[in-house]
């Protein structure tokens, strides 16, 4: 019921939403949860186990029970609290966890058998038979469980994240939080105040207080627009502080576009991380609900959200109000109703010395033991004594008390302590480096004192780092003092809700005692307590003392709460925000890019990079055709295939040879300027990380290769040798792999491609196997090395990266002209088979020198990373699979990489494995099946026959063992 | 007292006054056959299996904390046999065989469900090593099925096959892998341990190991005293300090994996989804709430909590893999301290004192494997043979460099898993 | 989590990766004893820890002294003295 004349925006314009299809309006300013009660809606909602029906409880983002579906289609947003979400024109919000209605659900038979559904039930039934549950019983649960739902299909709306740097962080805008950042952004201190509420001002916006002789919103509003033009000072409402980490960290969720019809142009979240060099927390305090009989009917509510809901919005959640509480604080609750001239049906404090000016019906020593009404409140029982008599209300505003907002203070394991006074939990100081805690979340409850308190903080905090505070007169304001009684739970028959979303009662909590899951723990655990959406926010500490009193403890001994990351839920969309389709990882991409997708070629992802697969032309029809004629095309004639993927890493220094010796497993030191070799680099732990060539330029100069794979750790490991573990070498390393654009030209007539691209023609005369030089190419200096990777005649032609593209389209027309053309990725992988040459395929990381047959290139003259450990007994061990070839018998089958493989006739099963199939493929040039892989003692068993087994795949093949290098094994066709 | 939907009825008509203890709360005794130091999932398995196979109840479970607050009360729990490698094929299936009974062999019902466990490939070379890995789960009896990108689709309909920057290839499906309900695999095994007499001492934190004569004779506790002739040590990540009392240096290093769940949800995703090229796994729990994690934050911590890199980057993982989860919005994360061993896998072995054993290393892996731990581990303590199944796991294994066991081929060496 | 990096300031843990515990005094010569806790063994404090953290940007490998229990940073010196 809207109040004419009330809240803060009474001539706010009228906005249209609608609520499970009804049409209705609500007012500027409003919260759909302020917009419902306006238009007397109090059903929202069902619980979570027992379906049964629920109303607001709250007026903030500790909400547990009014959570409502946003929006339709695809970005329908679900689980967002009616208490937060700002009502815009057009909301559409829907109602969950019911079917068919709101009204009619029919899973509110769980209510019915609750008695059947006590804590923990589920762990002592559903086991028999055995397949029931994963048929039966779980899907079952499932439906029945959950909250909302999403959408099912990807979010049209996308969030963003950024970085926010400040000297002071404040996180709260109530009297504290404003005084804070006054201060620190009077000082000149860089400052952002963030805020999760549209407006700032926190609790003042709720109260009819005074604050330096003005209404609370009106100060308020004046601070903020002071603080507003200050340069130094960011204000960041709808803006929650989410999580304390570690330095200084925090990560905030800024809400962005909830709160206006959907525009494309905004985000839907923005989530901040936040380094701060100090932190002020000023998240004021949450109040308790009471743990009476059958508390959790709609129209049930926290005193201090009838509070704000009637103050800052100009809604009585009720005509009929009944309040309740153990505390000074019900008691306000009640003035503002009858100065707001709603009819306040009973005040009841459960202090027997309580008293009253108010013209209200008053009951001092007494407790409310009943409510009735099925899907909204309509009657309290009131009981004094032992005597008992109903009061009708359609709604009842209890106080248990407040807690303090020490969530963030626990982020860091900090655990809160224990305040006998006020019966909460208080921050236990520095909790979070360079984090205070003032106002009401430090447990001072009079707005003079949160004033004063912000100040405090502000300074302390700027002392700390060096700036000097103005001194700042502390506004006047109330300084009533805060008296409690404790009241945890009232005794009754029937149930008291804990935890309102998870159905956890009293009796739960009781039952969990009984049963000896008394570790705080194990009791929120065992019921669920704590773990619904708003984490406890509402019952942990009322649940903590009946814990406490069942176990015949006091609250300190029973255990404390804590609290973790994030204070308010956040949406994946947010924290991942930009990682959808291709924001997931960089796209890195060779300078012959354009020209290998002009030609048609499917582009497949190696590591980040993209590369070519193969080059389909006119007539062929699969990847096949394609990559067989790109190997004949290689062996018979020329291709050219852009390598400039591989890492290359310049060595620089007098100590570069003796730094290689050290890194590889191989000798570089020995290696003549001009020429290059091959080598394994190994890990300390001897395993092969990688492989490459070293090409020497001078005494005091190297250019090494890795593959594409492992640039980046290669280049991480050599810093380590060189910065660790060789800190007394005289040596530079740099990555060039982006400066240097690199192709390998290869087959029988890479001369002439070479002739015809080079300036000043080409003669392989000096030129042999395994060398290097300076070459120019239309007048660009270039290298040119003599290697090769197919087994064929072949160079590897380097430019700087800005020629790249060019010189790949010329070499390849080049090729085209001699019969040959470029080759992909997948002629590469069947060329390098053929020879057996090894790539991640069989560098797997768990493979030794010694595995791949290359154990003499560990040289045992110096010291190097790996070798050592590569001498371990186990690593030598001649059982241990090496590297061979296979062969296949029959020449339509094909062998499978991941396959095992096992003695002729043995069982495939794991005792008798013997090694596996590493790399596979069609050799267009052998006309037959070839793999490579590892087999124990295989290099003793060329000629025997083994058996492939592909369990996944279904097949059964028998093949030949045989040296790896399949294809020109004496290698003259690339040496000579 | 059984439990028995019977019983549910039973005392729901008598206001649930019948229902027992779960497990007593007993003073420790001053003399122990054996101890177990560590009421973790692992822990409390040994102790029910010392207990049930054999015949072993003069025993002690002594437990800092609480009971299961440990790993196996902070995890993504994730059950599953894929593994590809000699020593890991055996245990692993040995336990998910183990998981299969536990809810009878414990009358708990731990809510294991067997939904289906799919990895995911996005190349080539990855599927190669995903058909390694599956052929080696047949090859041990386990079950395994290679799908391709239709065969994926056709179960995972909402992956993002149009624009995923690593496009999915196929999958490693694994049909007996799932999920259970973490704190009753503890409960369960404390409820069955305690009912065969085994004492479970909570709050009660070993201060140091009497050793005498290279034998151990006992601990020193928070509460006294106890004496044992044998005594297994199951702490996870506080492994490096429970050894160091008895003069030990292990292999381990502890590092913080961070968990996360969303707040409930209708029923989205029914099965166990893990991103080839992310680090992200992902199940939805029985309450409806989304349950992911990734890789480590790291570096070394026993805080038990992370920081925002190593969150946000499951979140980008998520998010793009699956799209649709973008509105889920995260409740709550967490972090567990993770013993990691040099290559990534577990240590069940005797040490150099005698009647000292060490069950650690299970890296971010240890909640499968909690009934094969218990098991193997008490088998080792009661018979000082190892266990078949976990024979490979050796402490010595890095010295001899024999029997190494890196599934993911990153070195074994720490820090590189 | 935040580090003062000696050469490049307050900077964001993102821009680090970690190598873990850091040990120094690398054996020399065959496979020994020395070798296996080098490579293995760890004292893996719960307190005070000495680690090898790198600086992806500037390739810089540092040696970060910080709390693993509160995740304190007590200092962070370069591997190698800058030259």
């Amino acid at each position: 019921m809207r109040i004419a004349g009330r809240g803060l925006d009474p001539e706010g314009a009228a906005l249209a939403f609608s609520f499970d299809g009804k049409r209705l309006s609500g007012r500027e300013g409003d919260t759909l949860a302020a917009a419902l009660l306006a238009n007397d809606i109090r059903l929202v909602g069902r619980s979570f186990k027992y379906h049964r029906p629920r109303g607001i409880l709250t007026a903030g983002s500790e909400e547990p029970n009014a959570l409502v579906t946003v929006g339709e289609g695809a970005g329908a947003e679900p689980n967002i609290r009616a208490t937060v979400q700002e009502l815009h024109d057009g909301l559409v919000a829907v109602s969950q966890n019911r079917w068919p209605s709101l009204e009619r659900d029919i899973l509110s038979v769980n209510d019915l058998f609750a008695p059947f559904l006590s804590a923990g039930f589920y762990y002592k039934t559903f086991m028999w038979p055995r397949a029931f549950w994963e048929a039966i019983y779980e899907p079952i649960i499932r439906r029945a469980a959950g909250l909302g739902a999403l959408s099912g299909q990807p979010d049209p709306g996308r969030s963003e994240r950024a970085f926010a740097f400040c000297d002071l962080l404040v996180i709260g805008a109530g009297p504290a939080g404003l005084m804070a950042a006054l201060t620190a952004g009077r000082a000149g201190a860089r400052v952002i105040l963030a805020d999760e509420d549209a407006r700032m001002g926190g609790r003042l916006l709720a109260e009819r207080e005074e604050v330096d002789g003005a209404p609370g919103p009106v100060w308020a509003a004046g601070i903020v627009a002071e603080l507003a033009v200050m340069e130094n000072v960011r204000l960041m409402p709808r803006t929650t502080v989410t999580g304390a980490y570690d330095q200084g960290s925090y990560g905030a969720l800024e809400r962005v576009g909830h709160h206006v019809p959907r525009a494309e142009h905004l985000p839907r979240d923005c989530f901040w991380r936040i380094a701060a060099k100090r932190a002020v927390l000023c998240g004021g305090a949450l109040e308790r609900p009471l743990a009476l009989p059958d508390n959790d009917r709609p129209g049930i509510m926290t005193a201090g959200a009838v509070r704000a809901y009637l103050n800052r919005w100009g809604v009585s959640p009720g005509r009929a109000v009944a309040v309740f509480g153990n505390n000074d604080d019900a008691h306000r609750t009640a003035a503002d109703l009858c100065d707001a001239g709603v009819k306040v049906a009973a005040l009841i404090d459960a202090r027997e010395d309580a008293e009253t000016d108010l013209d209200v019906p008053f009951h001092s020593g007494a407790v409310v033991t009943g409510t009735k009404g099925r899907l909204g409140l309509t009657e309290i029982t009131v009981t004094k004594g032992g005597n008992s008599h109903t009061i009708q209300a359609d709604c009842l505003a209890m106080s248990g008390g407040w807690n303090p907002s020490v969530h963030l203070t626990c982020h860091m394991n900090g655990r809160p302590v224990w305040d006998e006074d006020l019966l909460a939990f208080v921050p236990s100081p520095g909790a979070v480096p360079g984090l205070r805690v003032a106002g009401a979340a430090n447990g001072t409850f009079s707005t003079a004192g949160c004033l004063a308190a912000g100040i405090t903080a502000a300074k302390e905090a700027l002392g700390e780092l060096g700036q000097t505070a103005p001194d700042i007169a502390v506004p006047e304001a109330e300084d009533r003092p805060y008296h409690i009684r404790a009241l945890w739970a009232v005794p009754g028959k029937a149930r008291a809700w804990l935890d309102f979303q998870n159905d956890v009662t009293v009796k739960d909590v009781t039952l969990a005692a009984q049963e000896n899951y008394r570790s705080v723990e194990h009791m929120k655990r065992y019921t669920t307590q704590g773990m619904a959406t708003d984490q406890g926010k509402n019952s942990n500490v009322a649940a903590l003392a009946v814990l406490a009193d069942a176990t015949g403890r006091t609250i300190p001994e029973t255990g404390t709460t804590t609290f973790r990351p994030p204070y308010s839920p956040v949406a994946i969309g947010a924290l991942g925000a930009g990682a959808e389709g291709p924001g997931f990882a960089p796209e890195r991409r060779t300078t012959s890019d354009a020209a290998s997708r002009d030609r048609g070629a499917p582009m497949i992802e190696a590591g980040l990079w993209f590369r070519p697969s193969y080059y389909p032309r006119p007539g062929e029809t699969t990847w096949r055709h394609s990559c067989d004629r790109e190997v004949r095309m290689v062996r018979a004639a020329v291709g050219v295939v852009d390598v400039s993927t591989l890492g290359k890493i310049d060595v620089q220094g007098p100590d570069a040879a003796a730094f290689l010796d050290f890194a590889y497993a191989g000798t570089m030191s020995t290696l003549k300027p001009g020429r290059v070799r091959y080598g394994l680099m190994l890990r300390e732990d001897g395993h092969v990380m990688d492989d490459g060539t070293a090409a020497r330029f001078a005494d005091g100069h190297y250019v090494i290769t890795t593959t594409t794979a492992a640039a980046g750790q290669v280049m991480t490991h050599l810093e380590f040798a060189r910065q660790v573990l060789r800190p007394d070498l005289d040596v530079q390393i740099a990555s060039a792999t982006e400066q240097w654009a690199q192709f390998a030209i290869a087959g029988p007539l890479a001369d002439e491609v070479l002739g015809a691209v080079l300036d000043g023609g080409f003669e392989s005369t000096g030129w042999p196997f395994m060398s290097h030089g300076a070459v120019a190419v239309g007048g660009v200096a270039a290298r040119l090395f003599r290697i090769s990777f197919s087994g064929e005649r072949g160079y590897e032609l380097a430019v700087p990266s800005r020629y790249g593209a060019s010189l790949y389209r010329l070499l390849v027309a080049q090729a085209e002209s001699l019969g040959g053309g470029a080759y992909g990725m997948e002629a590469l992988n069947v060329l390098r088979i053929e020879k057996g040459f090894i790539t991640h395929a069989e560098i797997d990381g768990r493979v030794t020198a010694f595995d791949l047959g290359m154990g003499r290139m560990v040289s045992q003259k110096k010291e190097s990373i790996g070798r050592a450990a590569a001498g371990r007994p186990g690593l030598l061990d001649p059982e241990r699979p090496q590297l061979v070839g296979l062969r296949v018998k029959e020449p339509d089958q094909a062998l499978f990489a991941g396959a095992h493989l096992f003695e002729k006739t043995a069982e495939a099963v794991r005792v008798n494995a013997q090694g596996h199939v590493s790399s596979n493929c069609w050799s267009p040039t052998l006309g037959t099946h070839l793999g490579i892989g590892f087999l124990t003692k295989g290099p003793e068993r060329y000629g025997e026959t083994v058996r492939m087994v592909d369990h996944l795949r279904g097949a059964e093949v028998l093949c030949e063992v045989c040296h790896p290098v399949f294809f020109d094994p004496e290698g003259g066709r690339m040496r000579d | 007292m059984g439990y028995s939907g019977l019983r549910i009825i039973k005392e729901a008509l008598t206001s649930q006054r019948g229902w027992k203890p779960v497990w007593r709360d007993p003073e420790p005794k001053p003399d122990y056959d054996i101890l177990i130091i560590g009421g973790g999932g692992h822990g409390l398995a040994t102790a029910f299996y010392l207990a049930k196979e054999h015949g072993l109840t003069n025993v002690a479970v002594l437990e800092k904390g609480y009971l299961g607050g440990g790993n196996v009360g902070r995890n993504t729990t994730i059950v599953r046999a894929n593994y590809g490698l000699p020593g890991n094929s055996e245990f692993y299936s040995h336990s998910l065989k183990l998981w299969e009974g536990m809810e009878r062999e414990l009358n708990f019902n731990v809510m294991h469900s067997q939904r289906g466990v799919i990895n995911l490939f996005h190349s080539d070379g990855q599927r190669d090593a995903a058909a390694r890995r599956g052929n080696a789960m047949v090859n041990q009896g386990d079950d395994a099925i290679l799908l391709d990108r239709e065969g994926v689709r056709a179960i995972l309909p909402y992956l993002d096959f149009d624009n995923l920057r690593f496009p999915i290839y196929g999958g490693l499906y694994h049909p007996r892998g799932g999920t259970a309900r973490h704190d009753a695999v503890a409960w369960g095994y404390a409820r069955g341990a305690d009912r065969r007499g085994v004492d479970l001492i909570q709050n009660c934190e070993v201060t140091g190991i009497d050793i005498d004569n290279g034998r151990v004779t006992g601990v020193q506790t928070t509460r006294g005293a106890i004496r044992a002739k044998k005594i297994g040590i199951v702490v996870a990540g506080r492994s490096s300090q429970v050894a160091a009392l008895a003069g030990l240096r292990l292999p381990i290093e502890s590092h913080v994996l961070q968990a996360f769940v969303t707040e409930g949800l209708k029923p989205c995703l029914d099965h166990v989804v893990t991103f080839g090229m992310g680090h992200f796994y992902i199940s939805q729990s029985d309450k409806g709430g989304l349950v992911f994690g990734g890789d480590l934050d790291f570096y070394p911590s026993y805080a038990a909590r992370g920081n925002p890199p190593a969150a946000e980057h499951v979140m980008e993982a998520g998010l793009a893999l699956m799209p649709m989860i973008g509105r889920a919005k995260v409740l709550r994360s967490w972090g567990g301290i993770m013993d990691m061993s040099p290559d990534g896998s577990p240590i069940i072995d005797r040490t150099p004192v005698e009647g000292l054993y060490l069950n650690c290393g299970w890296c971010y892996g240890g909640f499968k494997a909690v009934p094969g731990s218990g098991f193997s581990f008490a088998h080792l303590i009661a018979t000082d043979r190892p266990h078949a199944p976990a024979a490979r796991y050796r402490l010595d294994r890095f010295a001899t460099g024999a029997g190494l066991m890196d599934e993911e081929g990153t070195g074994s060496q720490h820090n590189l898993h | 989590m935040r580090l003062t990096c000696p050469f490049s300031g307050d900077r964001d843990s993102r821009e680090f990766s970690v190598r873990g515990g850091a040990v120094l005094e690398r054996p020399e010569g065959e496979w020994s004893a020395e070798w296996d806790a080098y490579l293995h063994l760890r004292e893996n404090p719960a307190g005070e820890s000495r680690e090898f953290w790198y600086h992806d940007p500037t390739g810089t490998w540092l040696i970060v002294t910080r709390n693993t229990v509160t995740h304190e940073v007590l200092s962070v010196e370069p591997a190698r003295e800058p030259g």
